[in-house]
């Protein structure tokens, strides 16, 4: 069982380094990828199931008994959404891959994708606060590559502010590492739930807003997203998805691990509330305000981050259970809107509101794809974006917190409207007489995997919930995760 | 010494963060130097006093230096050396489009310093 779960780290990095070597063919780097990223899915599938039925994984490196040496913990939490990255990753390589884009078909492309696999996958494992920010370094120097590997003219200042934005928050996540650290002498996050107790409240608390602001600036929270409707448009569409769906995602998952074990609260967190809240609205306001399919979706990933961190900043089971699905059910969905975005930008030459009409009658297929993908995002039933907005909402009831939920259901208005928006512009209205490009069937068939999937979670909703609220109690319930991790050394 | 190094690191951030908000990319990758610099600095510091082996000699364990943050550090330079190595060919390519190596301003920026203008 403990091989299993280091297999999702270490498929990728081999895969990465086979295809580095395959220098001559293409078509060998494609199949290697292709194969990497489906034998990581059906691992990570495998230990949902394992974990869920026989109790969390717990690996120690190098054969070091945590807190020395370095251990992989494959808890609820992780497996379930590392199942949901690796998904996304699959459907994205293939859409990459089918897309025959000069960016896939350049030299290093599989070799970087298979990285920044490696490190989503470690930073969802590791139970080891330094290992988190190596593999946020692996993650994060995967997407610089990604994102400037085309990049020129006017798209060069986008992406060298996000390479900019992204060392900066590292510089300050190291050293919030070396305070907490100085602090408590260990970096290993059971050791430190425990540890952390000795710290004075303030100085504790001082550190817990730190790591808050450090994976805030990751996973794009208010006041700290500019950096994201700038930077991710601009890249190739396959790219964007992935980083749409995952990698604030991660920053969001990394914010749930730190708060929940290290610095838990018997109430909810009113100033969390308040970004959540902020997050929200402004996130959905920018989103109106654009006239482009990919930047009003940027402006989206704000808007929907905002509800994740409302469900933790609750503090209770129903609360992060409800952020939790809310990740699951976010990573799929962005990622598929974002695809259906790059498909009629394929199609039709453009993704600006403008310049496109009527691709419901042009391509019904596309069409077809997008309208479940954005109802979802709004929160209609029966998506999946219903079954984790309501969780959040009657999670909210449960304790009473009348404005955040007022102020949730009103961004949610307007993500219909601004959905509403992309549907007028761009999929209604008279043909024109042009004909549409010839999308490949792959991109099409990868787009609709993950719809299809975002289906999935929709009508498995009771046992996502009950799973997720599972993972949540292992969560907050005050020194499982540390009986978990050292349980066998003491 | 400790007291030394918080000072120095202090320092660090301050010149590194100053540099960071200049238009220069160069003077851009210089600030990240500085506080990546800064921050290996207090994670140096989080050791506790130097001067004592890193390893425990005659079975005493009075005084011995903690060897986990130096690994740290290593670590995070290597990191840090690499991403930096990257932004510099980045602004290099920006040097040889562009002309210069100033980033420009953000264009959502300019138009609404645009509409304040029109007014």
């Amino acid at each position: 069982m403990n091989t299993l779960a280091t297999l999702p780290v270490v498929i990728p990095l081999v895969a990465a380094a086979t295809t580095l070597l395959a220098t001559r063919s293409l078509a060998l780097k494609r199949i290697i990828s292709i194969l990497a990223a489906a034998a990581s899915t059906a691992v990570a599938i495998a230990l949902v199931a394992v974990v869920d039925a026989d109790g969390a994984i717990v690996v120690s490196t190098g054969g070091w008994a945590p807190p020395i040496g370095i251990a992989l913990v494959a808890d609820r939490l992780a497996v379930l959404l590392l199942a949901t990255s690796t998904v996304a990753l699959l459907a994205v390589l293939v859409y990459a891959v089918s897309q025959r884009s000069t960016d896939e078909e350049l030299g290093g492309f599989h070799a970087v994708y298979q990285m920044l696999a490696a490190g989503v996958a470690l930073a969802l494992l590791t139970g080891d606060l330094f290992t988190l920010f190596v593999a946020f370094e692996i993650m994060l120097t995967a997407s610089y590559v990604l994102l400037t590997h085309r990049a020129g003219g006017s798209e060069t200042r986008s992406t060298i502010s996000y390479v900019v934005i992204g060392l900066a928050a590292s510089a300050l996540l190291l050293t919030t590492i070396g305070l907490i650290y100085a602090m408590t002498g260990t970096v290993n996050i059971a050791d430190l739930t425990l540890k952390l107790d000795t710290v004075p409240p303030g100085v504790r608390a001082g550190l817990g807003w730190m790591l808050f602001m450090v994976f805030g600036i990751k996973a794009a929270i208010f006041p700290l997203f500019f950096w994201l409707p700038d930077s991710y448009p601009v890249a190739p569409t396959p790219v964007t998805a992935l980083f749409a769906g995952l990698l604030t995602k991660i920053g969001v998952y990394a914010i749930i691990r730190t708060q929940t074990l290290l610095f838990p609260s018997d109430e909810p967190v009113t100033l969390m509330l308040v970004i959540a809240g902020f997050t929200m609205i402004v996130g959905v306001l920018g989103a109106i305000a654009q006239k482009d399919i990919k930047r009003i979706l940027s402006f989206h990933i704000v808007s929907q981050i905002g509800y994740m961190i409302m469900g933790l900043a609750f503090f209770t089971v129903a609360g992060v259970t409800a952020a939790i699905v809310f990740v699951v059910h976010q990573i799929i969905v962005k990622a598929s809107l974002f695809l259906v975005g790059g498909l009629v930008e394929d199609s039709e030459g453009t993704g600006a509101i403008d310049g496109v009409d009527a691709v419901a009658r042009r391509s019904p297929f596309i069409a077809a794809l997008f309208l479940p993908a954005a109802l979802s995002l709004a929160g209609f039933p029966p998506f999946s974006g219903f079954v984790g907005k309501l969780a959040l909402v009657e999670a909210g009831f449960a304790i009473g917190a009348w404005v955040i939920i007022g102020i949730s259901l009103l961004a949610s208005v307007l993500t219909l409207f601004s959905m509403t928006k992309i549907w007028a512009g761009v999929f209604w209205g008279e043909p024109r007489t042009t004909s549409p490009l010839r999308v490949p069937r792959g991109m099409v068939m990868a787009t609709a995997s993950l719809v299809i999937v975002s289906f999935a979670i929709a009508i498995a909703a009771e046992p996502l919930i009950d799973y997720a609220g599972r993972a949540a109690t292992d969560l907050l319930a005050d020194g499982a995760y540390r009986d978990l991790v050292l349980g066998a050394t003491r | 010494m400790t007291i030394v190094l918080a000072v120095t690191a202090g320092f660090l951030f301050a010149a590194g963060t100053y540099l960071l908000l200049q238009k220069l990319l160069s003077r851009i990758i210089v600030g990240l130097g500085l506080i990546a610099h800064a921050a290996n600095l207090i994670l140096l510091g989080s050791g506790g006093e130097p001067g004592a082996p890193p390893v425990i000699e005659d079975g005493t364990v009075a005084a011995y230096s903690d060897p986990l943050e130096q690994a740290l550090v290593l670590t995070a330079i290597v990191i840090t050396f690499g991403i930096t190595a990257f932004l510099l060919a980045l602004a290099y390519r920006s040097w040889t489009e562009q002309g210069s190596d100033e980033v420009e301003d953000d264009v959502e920026d300019l138009r609404i310093a645009g509409l304040g203008r029109d007014r």
